[in-house]
């Protein structure tokens, strides 16, 4: 049998098409074959949420997913929220960058694209909604106050928490 | 770590998919939703020749109402139902309340965007949701292969560790929950570290009274106190015959924790404390499905 089998996905609007072997985790295929490294890996068991993408819209674990399973499918990665040339922030990238809710960064590419979706269907979340929401990011510097500050800033919420 | 490699197939239709596991036999694993299959395969805990991916089997993913008189009303779930569809489902929520409850406690969103029910109840993890309320609701289980079809009672699927009473080769292929009796109540209940983890222990109750609020039946099920699934027989014999009190809720939770379970101690809670928790889930859950059947009169 041919070890390699064809995989066909639009990312972040762009349609590649490659042939890869199937045992290539899609998280992978998008930093090794697409070379969008804004895609990180942690753990590689579905833990850390740190490899985070939208599969048609919804968040997923890109680590728990061969790439050739995203064959017809549209993939969007930290790369595709800004407008491409870095000028542009999504508006939830600038809320993170005005109320320092990132430190090293390593998490903040699967915590934004966690947040995306979340914030489509709660544009109005109090603290315990976005910290439930948050559940499924580790991240190991910022202690999470600053991440749930900027999710505050970026639904346009006053600063202070509220339960 | 990265998946040893492996001949993947994608099958478009069931028939194809049961033709390639019948032809590949032991060496081959079904693929649902990959949230516990391939973590294993990433740790090379599992190392599958081939995978029969059910992800294009479109005829396996649906809920619906069986109205006519050979599904007695039940709710059935397609077996590649995604986690998150029954957790948003409306039919789910009217006819099967208990597994509405229990689904938002299931991972993160991210998984259960993946994570199918299928696979969460043939995976048989000890501390995982759906098995032990399937248990508790006396689902059934559609299982099928190249050569036949069965349905399993919940009560017969779960066979230990990981274990279930599914062939290889067999799929199970859909969950049938039959409907509620006039005035029953359910309540699920867990507790987690945090919020998405692996619960330290789980209750799910069903309790149904007569006209004058008397326990008829009760069923309750607990998860991550054993190696599956645990329905507590003698807590439901206390319930029996009586009606809702103070007293009555203690002598289930003590029924509950001191006979019917015998959890483990792990790095993540003792036995003891697991025992404990037993005991207050019990009696809460219990509270709260008594309440909910005395609301439910039809
Ligand atoms: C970080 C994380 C946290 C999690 N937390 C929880 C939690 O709190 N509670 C919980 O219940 N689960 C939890 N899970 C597991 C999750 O719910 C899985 O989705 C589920 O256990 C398996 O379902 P799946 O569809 O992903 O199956 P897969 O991983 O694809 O398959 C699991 C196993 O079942 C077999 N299988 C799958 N479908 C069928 C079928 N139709 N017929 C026969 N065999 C089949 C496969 O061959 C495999 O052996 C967690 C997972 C992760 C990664
Ligand atoms: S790398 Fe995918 S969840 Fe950690
Ligand atoms: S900012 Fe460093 S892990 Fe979150």
């Amino acid at each position: 049998m041919d070890p390699h089998a064809n995989v066909e996905v639009t990312v972040n609007g762009v349609r590649h098409r490659r042939a890869v072997e199937p045992r290539l985790l899609l998280s992978d295929f998008l930093r090794h074959e697409l070379g969008l490294t804004g895609t990180h890996v942690g753990c590689e068991h579905g833990v850390c949420g740190a490899c985070t993408v939208l599969l048609d819209g919804d968040a997923v674990r890109s680590c728990l997913m061969f790439a050739v399973q995203a064959d017809g499918h549209d993939v969007t990665t930290v790369e595709g929220l800004s407008d491409g040339s870095g000028e542009t922030l999504h508006p939830l990238q600038a809320a993170f960058r005005e109320a320092h809710g990132l430190q090293c960064g390593f998490c903040t590419p699967g915590v934004l694209m966690t947040l995306v979706p979340f914030l489509r269907e709660h544009p109005d979340p109090d603290e315990r909604q976005i910290r439930e929401a948050l559940s499924g990011n580790l991240c190991r510097c910022t202690g999470y106050q600053n991440i749930v500050a900027a999710v505050r800033l970026a639904c346009g919420a006053p600063s202070s928490p509220r339960a | 770590m990265k998946p040893a490699p492996f001949d993947y197939f994608t099958p478009a239709t069931l028939d194809e998919a049961l033709a390639l596991l019948a032809e590949h036999g032991a060496d081959a694993k079904p693929l649902a939703g990959g949230q516990s299959l391939i973590p294993a395969m990433n740790f090379r805990l599992a190392r599958p020749a081939a995978l029969v991916d059910l992800n294009r089997v479109g005829e396996l993913s649906y809920i619906r109402s069986e109205r006519d008189g050979r599904g007695g009303g039940a709710t059935a779930i397609g077996a590649m139902t995604r986690q998150r569809a029954v957790e948003r489902s409306e039919l789910v929520a009217r006819a099967a309340p208990l597994l509405a409850e229990a689904m938002p406690s299931i991972a993160h969103p991210q998984i259960r965007n993946r994570g199918t029910v299928g696979g969460s109840i043939a995976h048989a993890d000890p501390s995982a949701e759906l098995p032990a309320v399937m248990l508790a609701l006396e689902a059934r289980f559609r299982a099928r292969s190249a050569t036949g079809e069965r349905s399993v009672p919940a009560s017969e699927f779960f066979k230990g560790l990981l274990e279930t009473a599914l062939q290889p080769g067999e799929l199970l292929v859909e969950i049938a929950v039959p409907p509620l009796l006039p005035r029953s109540g359910t309540a699920f209940l867990e507790l987690a570290r945090r919020h998405g983890d692996y619960a330290l222990v789980g209750v799910a109750a069903v309790v149904t009274l007569d006209a004058r609020g008397r326990c008829t039946a009760a069923r309750i099920t607990f998860l991550s106190v054993g190696d599956g699934p645990v329905l507590a027989t003698e807590a439901g014999k206390t319930l029996a015959g009586q009606a809702l009190s103070e007293e009555l809720l203690r002598a289930a939770a003590d029924a509950a924790a001191t006979r019917d379970v015998d959890p483990p101690s792990d790095i993540h809670a003792s036995a003891a404390y697991r025992r404990q928790l037993v005991a207050v889930l019990t009696r809460r859950a219990l509270a709260r499905a008594f309440e909910r059947a005395e609301g439910n009169p039809s």
